[in-house]
């Protein structure tokens, strides 16, 4: 990539493109609004399309002026990062791959190149063809740096997005006065369970709960270090001085939990959330419905 | 402990209400107030009729393995002269850390708050052991 270091004809070659670029930059602007990039990005007005096509040209400018076109960190292009991560993000909305857009980019050139090759008497010249070759390696450094803004977007979007599920996902609810439940959904990983085990403590404290109850039927497997997950929250909960329920214990997670040999020992367990809760109560001894399940299995 | 000895060595102060102990541990505890400790509470047992020890960790930040031993010891001996002990106001972060060490101070009945411990050894049967340690917290209340 470092082709201004092995040529000494670029840099030279870089600045005349700059200056090309910047004295012309009225003409490609016009040029490239009529492009398939601009154009469908920029569908109310060609007018907008324009300035947006002359801030990308100006920047160019910018990059070429310091002699290295080759430089994707370059400030020339910090102006018009943000402008061009948008661009590529509506043309991903309407469904174009990122291959794609990175093609349409790549198509800008060709018309730049023809007005640069018009500025030489000679088009063939040794002269021209260093130009020519600098404005395509510049032209090459805007497709990266297309490329790259959509990638760091992209991760942004899901590190945003893993953020706002740890949140969502796991919400401590107050079933009765001194019980708390967590419905646990998706898979339990060991920060999911540690966010768990927090707010599941907290609840504690500020509901005063004597009970609270795990609920997994949201789990679609368990194996044994989800297991060991459940008893780190149900030791930690008794510490606390709440006895933990874990209950939505399917029949093929109960035997899956029997295959692995986990021993769930001290943890005390129900088939259904409404079990744990009817456990709960009547250890609390409040008055429980007759005909609930569960009645003579408490421990 | 030669230091027990002598009369400078800070001494938790334990407090007697009705037939309880009530114990505040503050901040980090010394090997020498441990050891004054766990002799204060063995000797008011077996001076007076004391059926329960409650210790309050409301204002402890951290516990170890070492103040986790000297706790369990302290059960131990209390369980010996029929009193029961009760562990009380733990934090959420001390529980999660002691949870992640596998410290979980299996024998010991904890409750959320004094009161809590206080109406535990009030609601429960003056028996000197607990029948299954680790499981039957809370299981005299019902």
């Amino acid at each position: 990539m470092q082709v201004s270091e092995q040529d000494p004809a670029a840099g030279p070659a870089a600045r005349k493109v700059g200056e090309f670029l910047r004295s012309r930059a009225e003409q490609i602007a016009q040029r490239w609004a009529d492009a398939a990039l601009f154009r469908t990005v920029f569908t109310v007005s060609r007018d907008e399309a324009v300035e947006a096509c002359k801030a990308v040209v100006e920047a160019l400018a910018e990059v070429a002026a310091t002699g290295r076109p080759d430089d994707i960190t370059a400030p020339g292009f910090h102006a018009v990062r943000e402008q061009l991560g948008r661009m590529a993000a509506t043309r991903a909305r309407t469904g174009s791959t990122p291959a794609q857009v990175a093609g349409e980019v790549a198509d800008l050139s060709r018309p730049a190149v023809t007005l640069l090759r018009g500025e030489f008497d000679d088009p063939a010249g040794g002269q021209a063809q260093d130009c020519v070759l600098a404005l395509t390696v510049l032209m090459g450094t805007l497709r990266l740096v297309v490329m790259e803004t959509t990638l760091s977007q992209g991760q942004e979007l899901i590190e945003r997005q893993r953020q706002q599920l740890l949140e969502v996902a796991t919400p401590v609810i107050k079933l009765w006065e001194g019980i708390v439940a967590v419905p646990l959904i998706g898979t339990l990983d060991s920060a999911r369970s540690q966010v768990v085990m927090e707010s599941l403590l907290d609840a504690v404290v500020a509901e005063r709960a004597r009970y609270a109850i795990l609920d997994i039927t949201g789990v679609p497997t368990v194996d044994s270090l989800v297991a060991q997950h459940l008893m780190k929250t149900v030791a930690a909960a008794r510490l606390m001085g709440a006895e933990c329920i874990v209950s939505g214990i399917r029949p093929a997670i109960a035997q899956t939990i029997v295959h692995l040999g986990i021993d769930l020992g001290n943890v005390v367990t129900r088939s259904s959330l409404a079990d744990a809760l009817a456990h709960a109560l009547r250890r609390q001894g409040s008055a429980v419905p007759p005909g609930t399940p569960a009645a003579s299995l408490a421990p | 402990m030669t230091s027990r000895e002598q009369d400078h060595t800070p001494r938790v102060p334990v407090l007697m209400l009705g037939q309880t102990l009530l114990v505040t541990l503050q901040g980090e505890l010394q090997d020498a107030v441990a050891g004054q400790l766990q002799d204060d509470i063995v000797s008011r047992i077996a001076a007076g009729p004391v059926t329960g020890v409650v210790i309050d960790i409301t204002g402890v930040d951290i516990v170890d393995s070492y103040l986790g031993r000297v706790l369990a010891e302290i059960a131990s001996s209390a369980r010996l002269m029929a009193a029961r002990t009760v562990l009380a106001g733990m934090r959420p972060a001390v529980a999660i850390t002691l949870a992640e060490l596998g410290l979980t101070l299996p024998g010991l009945r904890t409750a959320l708050d004094v009161g809590r411990a206080l109406a535990l050894l009030s609601h429960s049967p003056p028996t000197g052991s607990p029948p299954h340690p680790g499981r039957a917290h809370h299981a005299d209340l019902c």
